[in-house]
């Protein structure tokens, strides 16, 4: 074999399972399930690490990132990590959460666990639309963004401006550090490493205070556009909506 | 005829700050530190002040079926509002205390029914405290029924009374005591 | 003997939750249950426990469930209008096989209702109450003293079915003060928690979970649960009768109507009435052959309720047409009298 020769350069991370995922191409989860499991690796802390896997595509999340997890009712993920984390403090809890998840349904138990302060890490995955149930408007979903349930385009009078939840959090005193970041292209997605990084690495420092990222992520199935439309659909449309960089800490 | 079994009901009312839950839980107290069985129920409304208050105990040597008293055998009535609210459903052969200190006129009832009045703020103000109302009727109650004594309820109140209170123990236990020489005063 | 304590039901319960080693407690304040979590925030943390005071009664059951997953002892209470906003994270918790304790003081209902005592969510208690087929276990004490001794039956059970134990009583049991004695219960032999979630220190993946996509799993799961369930049924049932075996009229009740029935029962026996009573400890698992035996001997089930007739249901398929099953509730806060109670024995033995 001439396997011998060759140097591996690039592999597949320990935390993530040697399977097919199930995501659409060009979908942003299995980008930031990497991600996610890589700061897992780096750190060194699976033998004490807890996540939360939400309702939406990446219920499933468990299958793929190879971690002990819980999988909790849409939007309760907050609440149940405060359970977690008060009876466990020597834990590290995070939640993955899409944006149906956290924007829309779980607002109260996101708002409540910042509010408290809680010593959590929250992945939010923003693609502007629920996924799992067929491309539904989300709180998220951008002004005349066309979805199953604004198919002349999401209007403002009628259904409301996209909700910049990581812009209110960052106004409770309970959160420690919110950043937004972007899959978009490479040098986003590194940042998006050090971010989710950083939210871990406050944990396990033991910083007072939530820790989210938001990630602007694409969905070329239910935006109706190629995979590399979408990645530049964020850089040029959803930015100017959910622009990027550290909103506290 | 054998004595029936002890099976005493009884509803203290009166208006909030006058110290009626802590005169329940205190005849409750002095019963259970005296081997009865004993049910102390409050009454709980939306208003948390300023409305009326009143608390049913029901004191029996054995097992209680209800905590809740409709017909009591015994009222006491610390303010007219109670009395008029209580009044009528004290059972025949029962006791009304009432405090003359703030209700001026004896209300109509059954016969047998042994009404005795008791200025019960003056008696307390006399003594320097008049919060110890509450304390100069029980006491009265206690030695009328002869079911327990003020002094067992001077031993028990320690533990009913909030700790911060109890500089007030003193004179609290002589409000009792003076409740208690009240009784003996009308026995005739 | 240990000394008896004078205490409110819910303080009782609160009390026995620190007892039977509860690790954390959350919840959200609704009358007539304040005193518990008012216990629970100043005696938590004297045992270095966690107490959290959740935004919503939702916040609290999925709190209750992220702390169980880690195989914690947690526990939330309520009253009615809050375990109704509870029901989704019961049905989660059935699905993913969670040991916890809730505990329902109810009040009045439907909607706000009001805060006096009913029994009128035994149907939601015994029915499971979320969505999908599952069962709660539900444990229904009458006395302050039955508060601290089911409360700690209740984590007990909990954790041998890993399942939701649940208390119910009504605002008189709860705002009652009564004599207990704060004894622990002699603990079960309980199985270890190996499905906790903690980190894979030395060991595999770990999930938990209430989804089953791939078909047949799902059902394969319902079976599994249909099967402890019925385990439950053979082997939990509680309950408590007396003078049934010569009984014109049976009456059955449960929680604190079960006292008054008891007293208007003996004052039957001493107008010469044969009467008996017969009250289910356990209203799920319920006690269906105990009723369906005392129906073989007597002549009418009488079924008294703070509610508008909803155990009644549950007596009826026990007694399953053998004798006429009656029944006689108060309900939006009425409690039925001794003497109420009395009539109705006397009208139901005559006929």
């Amino acid at each position: 074999m001439q396997r011998n020769n060759m140097q591996a350069v690039f592999e597949r991370t320990p935390i993530l399972k040697d399977c097919p995922t199930h995501y659409c191409p060009g979908c942003g989860h299995g980008i930031a399930h990497r991600l996610l499991a890589e700061t897992i690796h780096e750190f060194d802390i699976v033998d004490r690490t807890i996540g939360i896997a939400p309702i939406g595509c990446s219920v499933l999340a468990y299958d793929y990132i190879d971690n002990d997890m819980l999988e909790v009712a849409h939007g309760r993920a907050p609440a149940a990590a405060t359970g977690m984390k008060r009876t466990n403090p020597d834990k590290i809890i995070y939640s993955y959460q899409g944006d149906g998840d956290l924007a829309a349904i779980g607002t109260g138990e996101i708002v409540h666990a910042a509010h408290r302060g809680e010593q959590i890490t929250v992945i939010f995955i923003n693609n502007a639309v629920f996924g799992m149930t067929g491309g539904q408007m989300a709180p998220t979903t951008m002004l005349g963004q066309v979805t199953a349930t604004s198919p002349s385009g999401r209007d403002a009078l009628n259904q409301g401006y996209p909700l910049q939840i990581s812009e209110m959090l960052a106004t409770i005193p309970g959160v420690g550090y919110i950043e937004r970041c972007a899959l978009s292209d490479v040098a986003h997605i590194k940042k998006t490493k050090k971010a989710i990084k950083h939210a871990f690495k406050r944990q396990i420092d033991n910083e007072p205070g939530l820790s989210l990222v938001e990630i602007l992520s694409p969905c070329p199935t239910y935006w109706r556009m190629s995979p590399v439309m979408a990645m530049e659909w964020i850089n040029q449309e959803m930015v100017k909506v959910f622009p990027l960089g550290c909103l506290k800490g | 005829m054998a004595k029936k079994n002890l099976y005493e009901e009884i509803i203290i009312a009166g208006f909030g700050g006058q110290g009626i839950m802590l005169a329940g839980k205190l005849l409750a107290q002095t019963a259970m530190d005296n081997g009865k069985e004993v049910t102390y129920m409050p009454s709980y409304g939306a208003e948390v002040r300023g409305g009326t208050a009143n608390c049913m105990v029901v004191i029996s040597d054995e097992s209680i079926a209800s905590p809740l008293v409709t017909e009591p055998d015994t009222l006491i009535a610390m303010n007219k509002a109670s009395l008029n609210k209580f009044a009528n459903r004290v059972k025949p052969g029962g006791l009304l205390i009432m405090n003359s200190s703030l209700i001026n006129t004896e209300p109509k009832l059954d016969d047998t029914i042994e009404i005795i009045s008791i200025p019960a703020d003056q008696i307390a103000l006399e003594l320097g405290s008049g919060r110890s109302a509450n304390m100069v009727a029980l006491g009265l109650y206690l030695q009328k029924r002869e079911l327990l004594t003020a002094e067992a309820a001077a031993k028990s109140l320690p533990d009913i009374l909030a700790k911060r209170h109890h500089k007030t123990l003193p004179v609290n236990i002589e409000a009792l005591k003076q409740g208690a020489e009240f009784a003996k005063g009308c026995t005739v | 003997m240990s000394p008896r304590t004078l205490m409110t039901g819910n303080e009782a319960l609160a009390e026995a939750a620190i007892i039977a080693g509860v690790d954390a407690y959350f919840g959200y304040p609704i009358t007539p249950q304040n005193e518990i979590p008012a216990y629970m925030s100043k005696r938590m943390p004297e045992e270095g426990r966690i107490f959290v005071q959740s935004e919503s009664e939702l916040a609290a059951i999925n709190m209750v469930f992220g702390a169980a997953a880690t195989g914690k002892r947690a526990m939330t209470s309520s009253s009615s209008p809050g375990v109704s906003l509870m029901q989704e994270g019961l049905s989660y918790l059935a699905g993913a096989e969670l040991p916890n304790v809730v505990v329902n003081i109810m009040r009045g209902g439907p909607g706000l209702g009001n805060i006096a005592p009913t029994q009128s969510d035994y149907f939601q208690a015994t029915r499971g109450g979320g969505h999908g087929d599952y069962y709660t276990i539900v444990l229904a004490p009458s006395t302050a003293q039955e508060m601290v001794d089911y409360t700690q039956l209740a984590f007990d059970l909990a954790d041998e079915y890993r399942m939701t134990a649940m208390i119910i009583a009504d605002g008189v049991l709860g705002q009652m003060m009564e004599p207990v004695v704060l004894e622990k219960r002699p603990k079960r032999k309980l199985p270890a928690k190996d499905w906790a979630l903690t980190g894979m220190k030395n060991q595999k993946q770990k999930v938990i979970k209430s989804l089953y996509l791939p078909e047949g799993t799902l059902e394969e799961h319902n079976c599994k649960l249909q099967k402890k369930y019925k385990k439950i049924k053979d082997k939990e049932v509680l309950y408590e009768q007396d003078m049934v075996d010569d009984a014109d009229v049976v009456v059955v009740s449960y929680g604190i109507v079960a006292r008054s029935v008891r007293s208007a029962v003996r004052k039957a026996r001493e107008e010469g009435i044969n009467a008996g009573w017969l009250r289910p400890i356990t209203l799920w698992p319920f006690p269906s052959k105990q009723i369906s035996k005392a129906a073989e001997k007597t002549k009418t089930i009488l079924t008294i309720e703070m509610s508008c007739g909803q155990m009644v249901e549950d007596v009826k398929l026990a007694v399953n047409g053998k004798v006429p099953v009656e029944f006689f509730g108060r309900c939006g806060g009425g409690v039925p009298s001794v003497d109420e109670i009395l009539e109705k024995i006397k009208h139901y033995a005559k006929k």
